[in-house]
């Protein structure tokens, strides 16, 4: 039997197939991923997110210790009550995990971690913090979901009590804000507006049967990946992970690379990388015969050689199979997935695919 | 608890036959197996006048969240197929057993449909399967 969040009761009670995922059952979907899909789309969902791991990083040296682990830059947030997307990488620049960081205060930093990755993550962690005045604190009191859609604010803020909503109504995308109640971050997996929200375990059920009673729909794992496709957000494992390092994977764009001086872990390894050039990189694809592409399935890219699906499936919103494919560098507007032995044409596009409901690729 | 309609024939991959009145014999796929692949976005079906033979791949059905090939349940020549799933693949969850059918076929030899599960034999497989 696997590890159960908080809510395992409360996902049977509403239908769900549970799978197992890293160790844990998870909701699969409620009855059908298409529709739980079209659900966050258009309206708001409700996911369990409390199998990921919260880890506080605290202490005078929280900032110094967080500018060597992350490849990102926290310098970025200026200011308290913000979030940050970073990779953590090894010594040779491959992906050990991607992560959200919260700047809550000075010395106080929120890491919210892959559940797959919690071992190694904190292995690694633990190893760096040699030299640093920090305490890691492993946040397992803690449950978190995800509400997520064009109607996830109004929802939450129609059940917040009039404290929590005056902390929520100060938020913009990208903030986040606690009192001794709650956390609450406008960030997502899905491409929609929402929040991420962190409780104490004992509050989260009544939590969720509030936002049920307020017609947010639960969202099972199945329409979590289709969604994060279709947003352009890479999964970790998949996508990435510590063979492959950011600039094969769309995450250059989260590499700090200045100031120069900071030296955090995996620079050197990723500074060559970069002065040689990455000889392949992630790229989507929406596939233009029927279909649907997979991972691991062989991309023909004429003249330049192969490459490999990372991420795929059918988009709902655009009707029609989209993915990630890894291939090399420079691979033109057109390649060729080989499906089932026939190879059927795809068109190169960068994603997101869809973000806030809109189809973004033509 | 997935509806196993007793007039029918089945295989053990999930295939359901039923006999049509002109003789000839319409397959689909069970109420059992399209709940087992969820949604069904894609479905790949043989080139009508091709021969088929029994236990053979004839057509894919992918759904959300994985491709499963679908086997011929008996031998014989394709004469149709239901040319509405290319659009509505959705077809298949919402009616296995109606509108979702996916081919016919022109037996070969009918007595192959004796070597096929009945009603019962079928729900005992399905039993078997979830525990």
């Amino acid at each position: 039997m696997g590890k159960r969040t908080m809510l395992y009761e409360e996902h049977l009670l509403a239908g769900a197939k549970m799978v197992d995922f890293a160790g844990w059952e998870m909701p699969l979907h409620y009855g059908s991923q298409l529709e739980e899909h079209h659900q966050v789309r258009q309206q708001a969902g409700v996911f369990d997110v409390s199998h990921m791991a919260i880890v506080d990083v605290l202490g005078p040296g929280a900032r110094d210790y967080l500018r060597l682990l992350l490849a990102n830059d926290i310098d970025k947030m200026t200011s308290r009550g913000r979030a940050l997307y970073s990779c953590m990488l090894n010594q040779e620049a491959g992906v050990i995990d991607d992560l959200i960081v919260y700047f809550l205060e000075v010395n106080k930093y929120r890491i919210v971690l892959n559940a797959s990755r919690r071992n190694r993550d904190l292995q690694w962690m633990n190893q760096h913090t040699e030299g640093f005045s920090v305490g890691l604190h492993e946040r397992n009191d803690l449950s978190m979901v995800a509400v997520q859609g064009p109607s996830a604010i109004e929802k939450v803020h129609h059940i917040l009590p009039p404290d929590q909503l005056d902390l929520a109504s100060t938020l913009r995308p990208f903030d986040c804000g606690e009192n001794e109640h709650i956390f609450l971050a406008r960030t997502g997996y899905t491409g929609e507006d929402g929040y991420e929200i962190i409780m104490h375990s004992e509050d989260i059920i009544p939590f969720w049967k509030k936002l049920l009673e307020a017609q947010v729909k639960p969202i099972g794992l199945g329409a979590r990946d289709t969604l994060r496709l279709e947003a352009g957000f890479n999964l970790y494992g998949q996508d990435m992970d510590e063979t492959t390092h950011p600039l094969e994977s769309m995450l250059g764009w989260t590499i700090a690379w200045d100031p120069v001086e900071r030296l955090f872990l995996g620079r050197p390894a990723l500074e060559l990388i970069k002065a040689h050039g990455s000889a392949r990189e992630l790229v989507g694809l929406i596939l233009e015969g029927r279909g649907v592409m997979r991972p691991h399935q062989r991309v023909v890219v004429p003249q330049m050689g192969e490459g490999e699906i990372t991420s795929g499936g059918f988009s709902p919103t655009l009707n029609q199979s989209i993915a990630f494919a890894r291939v090399p560098k420079g691979t033109p507007s057109t390649c060729f997935v080989e499906i089932r032995e026939k190879e059927i044409p795809a068109r190169v596009v960068k994603p997101p695919f869809v973000r806030k409901g809109q189809i973004l690729v033509k | 608890m997935s509806q196993i309609p007793s007039e029918l024939r089945y295989s053990k991959s999930h295939e359901w036959v039923r006999m049509d009145s002109d003789g000839l014999v319409i397959v689909g796929i069970t109420d059992h197996a399209q709940a087992l692949l969820g949604d069904l976005v894609y479905v790949e079906l043989p080139e009508v006048e091709t021969a088929v033979k029994a236990g053979e791949e004839a057509g894919v059905v992918e759904s959300v969240k994985a491709a499963s090939d679908i086997y011929s349940p008996i031998s014989g020549d394709i004469v149709e197929i239901n040319g509405a799933l290319a659009a509505k693949p959705e077809l298949v969850n919402d009616d296995p057993y109606g509108l979702g059918w996916l081919f016919k076929i022109a037996p070969e030899d009918e007595s192959e449909l004796d070597e096929l599960l009945d009603a019962a034999s079928y729900e005992d497989l399905v039993e078997a399967e979830d525990h």
